[in-house]
């Protein structure tokens, strides 16, 4: 038992945390937050030149062949400076979903291309009414010849309309709900027929919904076997749950650390505000939540890949109903310590407050993972 | 990173269970597991086994008879007993007061105290709060005065967790009132068979007499029972309240009364299904459930960071706050689990004298429910471990 970053982790966080602190200043935030794009090339670029696009992409495919500790090491230091670029979408959830098909030619280079910056992929699978449950696709793909041709609507999908690839679940087989006959298909994001409806989400980031109207992609757009693709899409999710879980746990300790200051230095009656037990109490709760969400982060990272779908499920509930918990309340908490200024859009404790309260929201929130771990415990 | 524990701490937990499997006596794991009250004779029937063996003192080294066991050592033997339905080891002699005595105490009174808290044969008792000292500690006012080789001790002490077994207690009292409140203390150790001490049973709301009132009338101690200097009592009182940290959170009583809880929520029945079953009662299982993991993770790496010895930081205080509200929350659900038949009640039913109208299983969570409450008053109320966080991380 322990709970130290190896030498190597211990550097790749290091380095990730210094770039970011040098490179991505929340004014940088805000411009980047107010371009078109939603996004940086430039930025984008540097985080493909430390690695970090890297990290869950095979050595073989010109990776760095890492993995759940190695995104938990890095992805705090993307919590606390707001990353917008789509590290969590393309680095981390489409990397790992595509990662089980490097034997496919097309995908292994795809994979290369994503660890080098040069694409950028995105997992296209929640719909409308699949809220947080991965069996529900509705969403067909049949057979035509030498293409299958997809028809659906794909809800909420983060960093879409950056996306060059989709990778989009579609049914081959089955009813919303069956594990089986959900096929995983490579779709050009201007393939004839797809059609972004993009918009910013609440925290500054960029999605879209997308809707596939007798889209045609080569039959060897299939990734791997027909209807057998929802194993891969879970470890893309589940990996993305846990490095969520991370950058949660980044953005929280920068919020405890901004509102700890605050108090100390903002004075009323006399005294800084941070001597009344009122506040006092507050900041304790935070500070106990925090490191329940820590603990959690690393055991959703310990157990994001275990072969056993029943440990590594409960693992993963129980760390995002901890961590989704301590996301609202230390956002909450933050933003009422901070008064009036914890309102505004200029100071940078809102902007955290917003992604927490997003990654509540994501992959299951408090609600459905509770549910989700009764039902699995009982 | 990992959360297994290493081939030699699985080795050492396999040795624990074993041993607890073999000389843990049925009929006090029965009582343990079932909630019934543990006799003066059960506890020190469990220390004589765990002497004999050598395991009487778990934190203590080699020297003193401990088997020096390191804190992820004592975190083991302490779940691995509690899931077995081992009694809560008491705290007073082998995780307070001995600790004390072998960091400042004399080489007579390490000889003279400490074999006796390691066999058992001497039980201790804590005289801390006072009826105007309770989370201000250092205002209390037990006089202490110097006569000859003497001190001549009066004064009151209240909450007195099982003083009626004492045979000995250790105790703060005032040596010097000009001082400040820190600095006038000093900490005696008081034969509980003295002339002038009084010992008076509180009841409390579940009928339990677990804690007592003693009062002091010219009650004589000798010098040589002093530990350390004079007017030095708070630091070594410090010192005692910073040393037991491994299981403070109880996460291994926790998950046996969970265990219990989800048991129970199996056999109750609500529209014809198991209560377990129940979407909302089964939310709340789940989140003490889930809460419950996070806190065994926050000690495990609390143990884990001790042992590579990093400065501790507000830890034990979360883990004091956070382990208390879980068991609060367990007793509550537990207790709820059973309707209606948490309502009938006798304070018989905690030593298995009653058979009650329900379930057996809910003859004694009421009272278990009632006693719990004590959990985030005693050792430091959960308000002053908030301040005590605040002040660790705020700083003012």
């Amino acid at each position: 038992m322990n709970f130290e970053f190896s030498d190597e982790q211990q550097q790749l966080h290091d380095s990730v945390d210094r770039y970011l602190t040098q490179q991505y200043s929340f004014d940088k935030f805000r411009a980047i937050r107010a371009s078109d794009a939603g996004w940086d090339q430039g930025m984008w670029r540097g985080l493909a030149e430390l690695g970090v696009l890297a990290v869950n992409v095979p050595a073989e495919q010109g990776g760095l062949g890492f993995g759940p500790l190695e995104t938990l090491a890095m992805m705090g230091s993307c919590g606390r400076s707001l990353v917008l670029e789509p590290v969590l979408s393309s680095a981390v959830i489409a990397t790992a979903t595509l990662k089980p098909f490097s034997a496919d030619a097309a995908a292994a280079a795809l994979l290369g291309k994503l660890a080098g910056g040069e694409r950028i992929a995105v997992l296209a699978h929640f719909e409308r009414d699949s809220r947080f449950e991965p069996q529900w696709v509705a969403g067909r793909a049949r057979r035509s010849g030498d293409d299958y041709v997809l028809d659906g609507h794909k809800a909420v999908v983060m960093h879409a309309p950056a996306a060059d690839v989709l990778l989009v679940s579609a049914r081959t087989a089955g009813e919303p709900g069956d594990a089986a006959g959900v096929s995983l298909f490579r779709v050009p994001r201007d393939a004839p027929g797809v059609t972004l409806d993009a918009y910013p989400t609440m925290d500054g980031q960029r999605a879209a919904d997308v809707h596939l109207r007798g889209v045609k992609v080569p039959a060897a757009n299939l990734l791997g076997v027909e209807g057998a693709a929802l194993p891969a899409i879970e470890a893309g999710l589940d990996l993305g749950l846990a490095a969520l879980c991370a950058e949660a746990v980044g953005v929280m300790q920068a919020l405890v650390d901004a509102t700890v200051q605050y108090v100390q230095t903002r004075r009323q009656f006399g005294q800084p505000i941070g001597q009344f037990q009122a506040l006092q109490h507050r900041i304790a709760d935070m500070v106990i939540q925090l490191e329940q969400a820590r603990s959690m982060s690393y055991l959703a990272a310990l157990r994001c890949g275990d072969e056993n779908m029943m440990e590594r499920r409960k693992a993963l509930s129980a760390a995002k109903a901890v961590v989704g918990n301590a996301a609202r309340l230390i956002g909450q908490q933050a933003v009422q310590l901070h008064g009036g200024m914890g309102m505004t859009d200029e100071l940078i404790v809102s902007h955290w407050f917003k992604r927490l309260t997003a990654a509540d929201l994501m992959f299951g929130d408090r609600d459905a993972h509770l549910q989700r771990f009764a039902a699995l415990t009982r | 990173m990992q959360l297994e524990f290493t081939p030699e701490e699985q080795a050492f937990r396999e040795e624990v269970r074993a041993f607890v499997r073999e000389q843990l006596p049925q009929s006090i794991s029965a009582k343990v597991l079932n909630g019934y009250d543990l006799s003066r004779e059960d506890h020190i029937s469990w220390q004589r086994r765990l002497y004999e063996r050598g395991w009487g003192a778990q934190g203590w080294p080699k020297q003193f008879g401990g088997p020096g066991w390191n804190a992820v050592q004592q975190y083991i033997f302490e779940e691995e007993s509690a899931l077995a339905g081992g009694p809560r080891l008491i705290p007073f002699g082998t995780k307070m007061v001995g600790p004390v005595i072998m960091a400042f105490g004399n080489a007579a009174q390490q000889q003279r105290f400490l074999p006796k808290i390691l066999s058992g044969e001497e039980w201790w008792c804590q005289g801390y709060s006072e009826p105007g000292a309770g989370s201000d500690l250092a205002s209390l006012k037990t006089r202490a005065v110097r006569e000859g080789d003497d001190y001549l001790v009066n004064g009151q002490k209240t909450w007195n967790t099982l003083g009626q077994y004492a045979d000995w207690m250790f105790c703060l009292v005032r040596t010097d009132a000009a001082a400040k409140p820190q600095s006038g203390i000093s900490f005696l150790l008081i034969d509980m068979k003295s002339p002038g001490i009084t010992v008076r049973p509180i009841t409390l709301l579940d009928g339990s007499q677990e804690v007592n009132e003693i009062w002091f009338e010219n009650v004589r101690v000798p010098v040589q029972n002093r530990i350390g200097d004079e007017n030095k009592g708070w630091t070594y009182a410090k010192f005692l309240l910073g040393h037991e940290r491994a299981n403070i959170a109880g996460v291994g009583i926790a998950k046996r009364e969970l265990r219990r809880l989800k048991d129970i929520a199996r056999q109750e029945r609500k529209d014809g299904r198991p209560l377990i079953e129940d979407p909302l009662f089964a939310a709340n299982v789940a989140e003490v459930e889930i809460d419950l993991w996070a806190l065994e993770i926050t000690n495990l790496r609390m143990l884990s960071a001790e042992r590579s010895a990093r400065a501790p930081g507000p830890e034990a205080s979360i883990l004091k706050i956070r382990g208390t509200e879980i068991a609060q929350c367990i007793s509550e659900l537990a207790m709820r689990a059973v309707g209606p038949y948490a309502l009938p009640f006798r304070r018989e039913a905690m030593e298995a004298g009653w058979q009650p109208p329900g379930p057996d299983y809910a003859a004694t969570l009421t009272a278990a429910y009632l006693n719990q409450r004590k959990l985030s008053i005693f050792g430091g109320t959960n308000e002053i471990q908030k301040n005590i966080i605040a002040k660790m991380t705020v700083g003012l």
